[in-house]
């Protein structure tokens, strides 16, 4: 079985806010400088429910797990963390023409990809990058492959050419399955991901990583980068909404507890 | 000379056979822009025992309601919405389609977008129009900063973040006409099937119309400081909510997660304990009336948005603010 999970590299969504800032003339984040990109949280969780399922087929599976991105700067912080993980090979899409985001372009490219890959059962994404924030890309490759989509995965199993999916709901949860192949996009109620052991990342150096150009992904340069974007980014700016807080002192937590309640009270909160 | 559009389509999800809050504030966006720029206001319902739906979504600002009232929308299964969805849209070819930010919306916004060929902003605040051009301005990376999106294609796709619209105040009188649609979902064209579905029963007032949200965080040092927080709930009728720290441990229910990918609240009090305020979780409740935390770090970013603070021990400063609490209601 083949399971295909497309993941991207960010700067570190965990970064103090005061170390995030924009270049309003160029619409564009300014990297912080010395800090390594990371994998997207969600697409992390990604690879570990990839490697879950490998893990529930035990040993000798045939389950054969390959990551795919795009970075265009040839950047390979993203790939090299989910190999070190234990995904076996990757497709990496570096040439320049690849630049330019947005979500239409960026499902297309990659569901180029899983189609030139062939034979893929099985396609995991992070339920949105955390760095846009979108969610479409999973959705998007789903509808272009014409294939079935489950949302927000806390959990995936695949039985028998059959996966199924526990989903978070706002009040609860529901099982959905699907004929494989399928898409699934998973959510950081999936819980936590393993660790790099020394002996995959050591592994890792020696996996295979094809780097493809639009070509072999069967498009031309005008539909893979900044030509075939349709969305404009008018603008991009980071809110200011500081407002002054009033510390409520007191010498015991009681006091302090007695002020704040007062001042509730004066301001007809409660 | 102001550019005419032609038109808004507002998805309204139900819930119990009722319009949810967030689909009533987006037909206020929709009679906003409609009023300003002209076109008509479009509100397209599913579900089952829909009578009675028509003139109230009309009331609260539609000019046309279309109902599809099927046994089979009795859940939210997005694959089988897909198809009778992408056909309205198609048919009424408005400028602006609205769905709501939640997960459902979440789940068919994309969706909608790639099967008709067209594009979506998801997480949206506010929309303008500038030059007959939707301008849709969304949260990302985070919640840090936000983007202004235009797209080349029409009809642009947006999902509207809960509380950033205000709903109009429901008139009778208002004039609008709604009719029934048929369904063209043929069931054996669903790829995917629904199981089973556990809800956890909502105890107390829904976070999201709740006048005070209580939530906590790692601060509060595990699950049982969580019973100060109901305490307080239920002393002044308010929600209590939760960081996704402390959801991802489970020491809450994970239905109680507010934030980015939890729930988007704006309340007139939030009480923010043992929360740090990461960009994730304001992106949940920076829209709050007044936010007061209790953290034992000064520098907390959560200091920041809040109108009143106290550096303290959460799990001191709690118990003592209950008995406070307990005097005032007295």
């Amino acid at each position: 079985m083949k399971i295909v999970v497309c993941v991207k590299q960010i700067q570190n969504p965990e970064i103090p806010p005061v170390q995030f800032r924009v270049d309003e003339e160029k619409k564009a984040v300014i990297p912080v400088s010395g800090l390594s990109p990371v994998l997207s949280p969600y697409d992390e969780q990604a690879v570990e429910a990839a490697l879950r399922i490998r893990d529930a087929a035990g040993e000798g599976s045939d389950i054969e797990i390959t990551v795919v991105t795009i970075a265009p700067a040839g950047a390979r912080a993203g790939i090299k963390a989910a190999l070190a993980l234990g995904a076996d090979n990757a497709v990496l899409l570096s040439e320049p023409t690849f630049d330019g985001s947005g979500g239409y372009v960026t499902a297309r490219n990659l569901a180029e990809t899983i189609r030139a890959i062939g034979d893929v059962d099985l396609i995991l994404t992070g339920r949105q990058a955390a760095d846009w924030d979108a969610g479409v890309v999973g959705l998007g490759i789903a509808e272009i492959l014409d294939i079935p989509a489950i949302t927000f995965a806390c959990d995936v199993q695949v039985t028998d050419g059959v996966v199924t999916v526990q989903r978070v709901l706002e009040d609860g949860i529901e099982t959905v399955e699907a004929d494989l192949p399928a898409l699934v996009t998973i959510s950081n109620e999936l819980g936590k991901v393993r660790y790099a052991s020394m002996r995959e990342t050591m592994r890792a150096a020696k996996k295979p990583i094809r780097d493809w150009s639009p070509e072999d992904i069967g498009l031309d340069e005008a539909q893979v980068g900044f030509k075939a974007v349709r969305h404009v980014l008018e603008r991009l700016y980071i809110p200011i909404n500081d407002i002054e807080c009033e510390y409520i002192e007191g010498d015991t937590a009681a006091e302090m507890a007695a002020s704040l309640a007062r001042r509730l009270r004066e301001a007809e909160l409660v | 000379m102001t550019e005419n559009i032609n038109g808004v389509l507002v998805f309204v999800e139900m819930v119990d056979n009722q319009p949810v809050e967030l689909g009533l504030e987006m037909l206020g966006l929709a009679r906003r822009i409609s009023d300003s720029h002209g076109g008509t206001v479009t509100a397209v319902v599913f579900g089952t025992n829909l009578e009675g739906v028509g003139d109230n979504l009309i009331a609260y600002g539609a000019d046309q309601v279309l109902i599809n009232d099927n046994v089979i929308f009795d859940n939210f299964h997005a694959e089988a919405w897909l198809p009778d969805l992408s056909k309205i849209v198609a048919e009424v070819a408005p400028a602006i389609v609205l769905i709501g930010h939640s997960l459902s919306g979440t789940d068919l916004a994309p969706r909608l977008a790639f099967r008709l060929d067209i594009d979506v902003a998801t997480g949206c605040e506010s929309i303008e129009i500038v030059n007959g051009r939707p301008h849709m301005t969304r949260s990302c990376f985070g919640g840090l900063a936000r983007e202004v999106v235009t797209f080349n294609k029409t009809p642009a796709v947006a999902t509207i973040r809960s509380k950033t619209q205000q709903a109009l105040t429901p008139m009778m009188e208002r004039a609008g006409e709604f009719k029934f649609v048929s369904s063209i979902l043929d069931l054996n064209s669903l790829r995917s099937r629904v199981i089973k579905r556990e809800r956890e029963k909502t105890v107390g007032v829904k976070l999201e119309s709740a006048k005070i949200v209580i939530s906590g965080g790692l601060g509060l040092g595990g699950p049982e400081g969580f019973n100060t927080l109901n305490e307080i709930a239920e002393l002044v009728d308010g929600a209590v909510g939760a960081s996704r720290a402390a959801c991802d441990l489970d020491w809450c229910p994970r239905s109680y997660q507010v934030g980015l990918t939890g729930r988007t609240v704006a309340p007139e009090l939030y009480l923010a304990v043992g929360i740090s305020g990461a960009s994730h979780h304001m992106a949940g409740c920076g829209n709050a009336k007044t936010i007061v935390s209790i953290n034992s770090d000064p520098a907390a970013a959560i200091f920041k948005s809040s109108r009143f603070g106290i550096v303290g021990n959460c799990q001191e400063v709690m118990p003592a603010l209950v008995e406070e609490i307990k005097k005032l209601k007295a």
